[in-house]
């Protein structure tokens, strides 16, 4: 192995590294929130890539039509909810017919736009306008009954959610994989290493998300409504802040950031319906560095498993997922002589 | 009929049933899914013990169903070994996974076990498909059926028996199990470290051992997989399945033994159906019940996350456990230190929360046959100053004595074997124990018997005698007649009141009392401050923490005050009551 093999290495895991990281910040954040371990976080990764897929094909997806699902229950759920607590029925109406806008606003316009082909910007901006709003959706569907449950039965939970939403990717996508179009096709050598064009998107967009994530949670009210719910729900609920808001927010920006992450990964890699799962679990081991709280460490966590990953792939090809999903077990050893103690339970 | 009969009849009636099913003319087809529900079966039973009874999950079980069944393939195809030998080889390769797994990460907080074995059941999945010797993805082909007493069990029907034998002793033992001491401290880990640890339990060890035991349920039913199918391949030991069980448990009923067979049952049934039907309804083929399941096991915990057997356990009449241990003999006692001796000494004890002094340099003893009440206003720091001297805080500096032994480095469960016995501010106790049950933990320490005694029904004996002290400390405290009912449905004075004997049961040298008489009624607190004066009489020592004055004064020996962390002072009642500060302290001064 010469240094132009550890340089190809570095770059590629570094790069894969980067949506993982983006991942692993998406799973601290709803996790320092709502207390729920997402492990559905990847589905919206292969939902992201494979919605923009048919996009580009022509056709419609079906994730658009599980959006009209969700939102239809969610609206019929939460009107169910308001007559019994005894609102006037045109009231009732009209909030679900309001909630109702935007999903009814997205399916017209990819019904619209799917046939006509439209530049891949647009398409990927429809991708995401389509995939990020299952992510409240679902929180509010699956979720927020639950929400004063245990760390473990909201886990659960989202191994029941991972489960539909892949077999939902069945139905939507099929089960052939798709590789999505470059971003940007132009290559840039330095030496031995070649840079293409969606390398440096991927760069730059996760640094850009991740400095835009920054500011969001320093600058803005929202964002400290946030930070203030990851630290104490009811401390958070007293001063005012409604915490199943900051569950559907939490969620959508999972959403979105899976969303985003699909599209960036769909032109370096083939994407099956359920090549999701394996991508958002290696964000996990990356959140595991920072022990699910902090998001310095979640990242650099990510980067060690994108190289990790490279690595190993080309020492040992075949066992690459075993190498990347055992090393969770000397983080973990190395975070319990950390904390010794075990916390308290429910 | 009794319920207990009931009951009894109603498990001979299912095993009657079992043992004629293969013999009448039942399709084949319905054998082979009653030997599948019977391998799920085992696996769920060991997700019932570590999720429902021990409050840890795993999503790795398949995993350890393949060590079983990969270990016996593997030896018996390529080396000959002969199954009955690849069973305990089997057991041994998991026992050491799961301890490796289990050491890893119990010892931090609930939910990195199960993202553990998520980790882990993908692993497995891919080191089992690429691995030459295993034959990689496809596995590998010509398993010999089990031999029994030279019958070749090489049919569904003769393979029934044998399976269905160990699914009912396993459930039956595992129905033994949690009617144990064992069982006990398995329920009381669920809730938290900090009373189980109070009572004595070594929460990790007990937690690392539900963990092996559900692993080598699983690891039983590989071998049994291994040689029912006679071929093995990665795929039904990956993370999927691993799902899929812990769904079983989840459907079944996770706090109940009899849940697994049911959820077993039930995933099984459904998932052959929806086979059938949803491709129809689909138009093409694919793994879509995967969506059903999904939304199903969303659907459970959201509206009956206790499970199908939950319905069936509310209209089954609840039995009273039988009184059987009027003559067992009694358990052996502490010798009391003599009258006046120094039990507990506090010295200069400080505890720092960052830059805040919780307790602040302070010092105080208990002598033998005293009761010292410890009072201040609200944020004084009496609570801290009993987690230092029970050993659930670590103190920044001082010393703690129990009759000369230094006890302020030692976990809880070592000062409670050394005689310190305490209630909580905030009861913690199982709500889905009988109140005789929640007493009888207290007397953990007093047992020995573990797992394999309970499983086995070798426990009896040792069991009588810590049911008859728990009955005996109920009694003493008035609670006799309440002793079946289930602890969650007393009111909270009752609810303190069973705490106390709990704590009597450890046959302490000094109890601890963290605002035993709130909630309680007058006549309540009458006859509580009775039984401490007699408590005190026998020679124990009390530390009492209360906000009740006249309980307090009317009862006490000495008393310390405490006010923002600091002792203020120490004296008899009288003195503590004259005293100008104390009054300060609780109403302020006048300016």
């Amino acid at each position: 192995m010469d240094a132009s093999i550890v340089g190809i290495l570095m770059l590629d895991g570094a790069t894969n590294g980067a949506v993982y990281a983006l991942l692993a910040l998406a799973i601290v954040l709803v996790f320092a929130v709502t207390r729920v371990i997402f492990i559905p976080q990847g589905e919206f990764v292969a939902y992201g890539a494979l919605t923009l897929a048919l996009l580009q094909l022509g056709r419609v997806p079906g994730t658009v039509w599980l959006l009209v699902a969700l939102a239809l229950l969610a609206a019929l759920l939460d009107a169910a909810q308001r007559v019994r607590r005894g609102l006037p029925l045109p009231q009732v109406i009209a909030a679900a017919l309001k909630s109702l806008v935007v999903p009814a606003l997205i399916v017209a316009v990819t019904l619209w736009a799917a046939p006509r082909k439209l530049p891949l910007v647009v398409q990927s901006l429809l991708t995401l306008a389509i995939v990020t709003p299952l992510g409240p959706l679902v929180y509010r569907l699956a979720y927020e009954k639950l929400a004063d449950a245990t760390v473990l039965v909201l886990l659960i939970v989202s191994v029941g959610v991972h489960f539909a939403l892949t077999g939902l990717g069945l139905v939507f996508f099929g089960a052939e994989g798709f590789r999505n179009p470059s971003f940007w096709d132009a290559r840039f050598s330095a030496g031995a290493l070649s840079l293409s064009g969606q390398t440096i998107i991927i760069f730059l967009v996760s640094i850009a998300l991740i400095v835009a994530l920054f500011l969001f949670f320093e600058r803005t009210l929202r964002g400290k409504a946030l930070r203030a719910t990851a630290v104490n729900r009811l401390g958070a609920r007293l001063m005012g802040i409604s915490t199943s808001g900051a569950g559907h927010l939490s969620f959508g920006l999972a959403a979105f950031i899976g969303a985003l992450s699909g599209l960036l990964i769909g032109p370096a890699t083939t994407m099956f319906y359920d090549s999701g799962f394996l991508i958002g679990l290696k964000g996990f081991v990356a959140a595991i560095f920072g022990g699910l709280a902090s998001y310095p460490a979640a990242a650099l966590g990510a980067i060690f498993v994108g190289l990790l990953e490279s690595f190993g792939s080309f020492w040992a090809s075949a066992f690459k997922e075993v190498i990347v999903f055992t090393v969770i077990i000397p983080v973990l050893l190395w975070r319990s002589f950390q904390h010794g103690h075990a916390d308290e339970e429910e | 009929m009794s319920p207990r009969a009931l009951r009894r009849y109603g498990l001979i009636a299912f095993a009657v049933l079992l043992a004629l099913l293969p013999q009448l003319p039942v399709p084949e087809f319905w054998i082979t899914q009653a030997n599948y529900i019977g391998l799920y079966t085992l696996v769920a039973l060991g997700l019932v013990l570590l999720t429902g009874i021990a409050g840890l999950t795993s999503f790795g079980q398949a995993a350890f169903v393949g060590l079983g069944a990969y270990t016996a393939a593997y030896l018996t195809v390529t080396h000959g070994v002969s199954p009955w030998l690849t069973v305990w080889l089997g057991l041994g390769v998991t026992a050491l996974a799961a301890l490796v797994l289990a050491w890893v990460t119990l010892r931090m907080s609930g939910h990195y076990l199960p993202l553990a074995t998520i980790a882990w059941g993908l692993s497995l999945y891919y080191l089992l498909g690429n691995i030459e010797a295993l034959g990689k993805y496809d596995g590998l082909l010509g398993i010999p059926a089990l031999k029994f007493f030279g019958i070749e069990l090489n049919t569904g029907r003769s393979y029934f028996y044998l399976l269905w034998t160990l699914v009912l002793c396993a459930t039956i033992a595992l129905t033994h199990l949690l009617d144990s001491r064992a069982g006990r401290a398995l329920r009381a880990v669920k809730g938290g470290t900090t009373m189980a640890e109070a009572m004595g339990v070594n929460t990790f060890r007990t937690k690392v051992t539900a963990f092996v035991l559900a692993a080598l349920l699983a690891s039983v039913s590989g071998w049994l997989f291994a040689h029912f199918q006679r071929t093995v391949n990665p795929s039904p030991f990956g993370l999927n399945m691993g799902i899929e069980y812990l769904f079983m448990a989840v459907v079944g009923g996770v706090g109940h033994v009899w849940g697994a067979l049911v959820g077993a049952s039930a995933v099984q049934i459904l998932k052959d159906q929806l086979q059938v039907w949803l491709p129809k309804l689909m138009g093409t083929s694919g793994n879509y019940e995967v969506i059903v399941f999904g939304v199903l096991l969303v659907l459970v915990l959201q509206y009956a996350r206790d499970g199908i057997w939950a319905f069936v356990e509310a209209r089954l009449p609840r039995i009273n456990r039988k009184v059987d241990w009027a003559d067992a003999p009694a358990l052996a006692t502490r010798p009391r230190p003599p009258h006046g001796d120094v039990v507990l000494d506090v010295n200069a004890v400080r505890k720092e929360f960052g830059g805040l002094v919780a307790v602040n340099d302070v010092s105080f003893q208990v002598k033998a046959g005293e009761i010292l009440g410890l009072i201040g206003p609200n944020g004084a720091g009496k609570s801290t100053t009993f987690n230092l001297v029970t050993g659930v805080l670590p103190a920044t500096r001082g010393e703690v004595r129990l009759l000369g032994e230094r006890i302020d480095s030692l976990p809880s469960r070592e000062i409670a074997r050394r005689g310190v016995s305490r209630t909580f501010q905030h009861v913690k106790m199982i709500a889905g124990m009988t109140v005789l049950e929640n007493v009888a933990l207290g007397a953990h320490l007093r047992g020995q018997r573990g797992f394999p005694s309970a499983l086995l029904r070798l426990d009896r004996a040792e069991e009588r005698s810590l049911m008859r002290e728990a009955e005996a400390q109920l009694v003493r405290i008035g609670m006799g007649v309440s002793m079946h009912e289930l602890a969650g449905n007393l009111a909270l004075g009752p609810q303190r009141l069973m705490e106390i004997a709990r704590a009597l049961c450890a046959d302490p040298t000094l109890l601890l009392l963290d605002e035993p008489a709130a909630g309680l009624r007058h006549k309540e607190k009458q006859g509580l401050a009775d039984v401490l004066r007699q408590l005190r009489s026998e020679g124990l020592s009390i530390l009492l923490v209360e906000h009740d004055m006249d309980l307090v004064m009317g009862l006490v020996d000495r008393v310390v005050v405490m006010e923002f962390g600091t002792k203020l002072i120490e004296g008899t009642p009288d003195v503590v009551q004259a005293s100008p500060a104390v009054r300060a302290a609780y109403l302020g001064t006048e300016h």
